[in-house]
């Protein structure tokens, strides 16, 4: 594509990213709101913060989502990092159609459907609900799309390198912790970050397969939503929203050095 | 290839079979349990449908279960309206915002490709962070903006456009906004990527040759960008047709989309053979795009499709 923007190109760039950011910005500024109404404009104050703090349902819910948040996206990472491998490096194998088919569907599926299905396989197991069932839930979600930004890491770079190492008497094993794992690094790393942030979101599958003292932050704040705005709401997910940039922002810095070092090689093999 | 599957030791059958039976299991499985008890009645027990599956009763038990199951959950979708008009609702709502969203996002994904090198990874960056964000609160957002007194209709009065304030909330705008504006990376992403690949000598090319900028725009780029366009309406299209969250906190009560109609059968009446039910047509309505989406997904990151 070659480059040159045209004032038509600036400014639909412009006008995309300020829909994308005002609703969002307009959100934070007034967690900071003195005032309980959204229009009138009381001045700054951490007033929702102190209470926010107070309110024990809220804090308790979100340190079972980060709880859950933590142990799927791990989970997720093994799992969608085994199934990029297979399906980047195994070929052909036997069910390798079903294989393939499983991995993408559920980053289309309707949650609703991929909820309702977890919790009836849960009920026909006799398992009873709770962190764990949202766990499973949420693993067998976001795997799928830690599986897609680790395949599409491992389908651009060079297999010379695994090759020569594997040509030089380096058994696959060792081969993929020393050269390949290294150099897909930066997309699991992405691949995680995903995952928890997935898993911190979802309500639908977790409505569905949660129970009795495992409510995740976002049935909670679903439940005050359904009342209305709040000023606390939009305190927490300030809070979140702050998370997540910090989170971001770290995650670019570390591919971006990555894809600096990429780039400088592929640079010196031109050369 | 055949040799070198061979040659597979032990490690490689665990690297594929973990995930796979973990799909299976928790992916694959649970849609046949749908099956099943879409095809079960419902009843006043723990668990909510009959007949229940018992193992222990052998072949006759076995029998007795096949000779219980009935399409009933199946004959009342097909005979009540309701779920038609709620499935034709979902289907319309998510053609529209496809629509509006190929309308926003082909000029954003456009204007992305063609800035400058050094900005492009910021510019990608600044449409995938709100996504990141959750969608619960990026949807909670509109409420605060479009709610009676909210700021939509303040400055919507300021400027004169309107004398008293609209309703927004609870109608079907508000669910086109919201579904656009938190629908809009997954639009624009795909299309980025398949723009950002493309060979810029054909434009050189057909610049050359003396063709003007909108007709070279129309007879080289959107041809060739069509792969991406049909990955991000795929990608947008199959999710909204089953969505619940946006239309339950910003649209009216009066049409409900399918999702939010499997959900009240689900946790309101109770009745899990009806919601199986929905559930399976809802996956039959969706059983070709997901394929087609498939395809496109293994074709581009495999080239092998």
């Amino acid at each position: 594509m070659p480059h040159g923007a045209s004032r038509f190109n600036v400014v639909s760039v412009a006008l995309g990213l300020a829909f994308l950011y005002l609703p969002i910005t307009i959100l934070v500024v007034y967690s900071f709101n003195a005032s309980r109404l959204v229009t009138l404009w009381g001045g700054w104050s951490l007033a929702w913060y102190r209470e926010l703090l107070r309110d024990d349902a809220v804090l308790e819910a979100a340190w079972i989502s980060l709880r859950v948040a933590f142990v799927s996206a791990t989970a997720a990472t093994i799992l969608g990092t085994l199934a990029a491998i297979v399906l980047a490096r195994m070929g052909r194998f036997r069910g390798r159609l079903l294989f393939s088919g499983m991995i993408y569907a559920p980053l289309v599926m309707p949650e609703v459907i991929t909820g309702l299905s977890l919790l009836l396989l849960f009920v026909a197991l006799n398992v009873d609900r709770g962190f764990w069932t949202v766990v499973i839930a949420h693993v067998t979600l976001t795997m799928c799309f830690v599986t897609v930004i680790v395949q599409s890491r491992l389908a651009d770079f060079d297999r010379s390198l695994e090759e020569a190492a594997m040509d030089l008497g380096c058994p696959p094993f060792r081969t993929f912790l020393a050269v390949t794992l290294p150099l897909i690094a930066p997309a699991i790393a992405a691949g995680w970050m995903l995952a928890f942030s997935l898993s911190l979101d979802d309500l639908v599958i977790a409505s569905f397969t949660t129970g009795p003292g495992a409510t995740t932050l976002p049935i909670r704040i679903y439940s005050e939503v359904r009342m209305g705005v709040k000023p606390e709401i939009n305190a927490v997910c300030t809070i979140m929203i702050a998370i997540v940039a910090l989170g971001t922002i770290a995650a670019s810095l570390l591919t971006k050095r990555g894809a600096a070092r990429r780039d400088r090689a592929a640079l010196g093999a031109q050369v | 290839m055949a040799s070198r599957t061979d040659r597979r030791g032990w490690h490689a059958r665990i690297v594929v079979l973990l995930p796979y039976l973990w799909l299976a299991l928790f992916f694959l499985a649970p849609f046949l349990i749908v099956l099943k008890i879409s095809l079960s009645q419902a009843a006043l027990a723990q668990p909510p449908y009959l007949p229940v599956f018992d193992l222990a009763a052998g072949w006759a038990g076995l029998k007795e279960f096949a000779a219980q199951l009935s399409a009933d959950s199946f004959r009342l979708l097909a005979s009540d309206i309701i779920y038609l008009l709620s499935y034709l609702k979902s289907l319309e709502v998510a053609a529209v915002s496809t629509a509006i969203l190929v309308l926003i996002g082909y000029p954003v994904a456009y204007g992305i490709a063609r800035a400058p090198r050094a900005w492009q990874p910021l510019l990608v960056m600044a449409v995938i962070l709100p996504f990141w964000t959750s969608f619960l609160i990026r949807v909670y957002a509109w409420i605060n903006i479009l709610q009676r007194d909210g700021l939509f209709n303040e400055v919507l009065l300021r400027l004169h456009v309107i004398d008293v304030p609209v309703a927004w909330l609870s109608s079907d705008t508000a669910i086109y906004i919201g579904v656009v504006y938190s629908y809009l990376p997954f639009m624009v992403l795909p299309l980025y990527a398949t723009l950002e690949k493309m060979d810029g000598s054909l434009l050189e090319a057909a610049a050359d040759l003396g063709c003007p900028r909108w007709k070279a725009f129309w007879l080289v780029t959107f041809p060739l960008s069509l792969p991406g366009l049909a990955a991000g309406a795929l990608l947008c299209f199959i999710p909204i047709v089953g969505e619940f969250v946006i239309p339950d906190l910003l649209g009216g009560s009066e049409t409900l989309m399918i999702g939010q109609t499997l959900w009240t059968e689900f946790f309101s009446n109770r009745d899990w053979p009806v919601a199986s039910a929905i559930a399976i047509a809802l996956l039959m309505l969706l059983l070709a795009p997901i394929l087609f989406y498939e395809r496109l997904q293994k074709r581009s990151l495999q080239g092998d499709a």
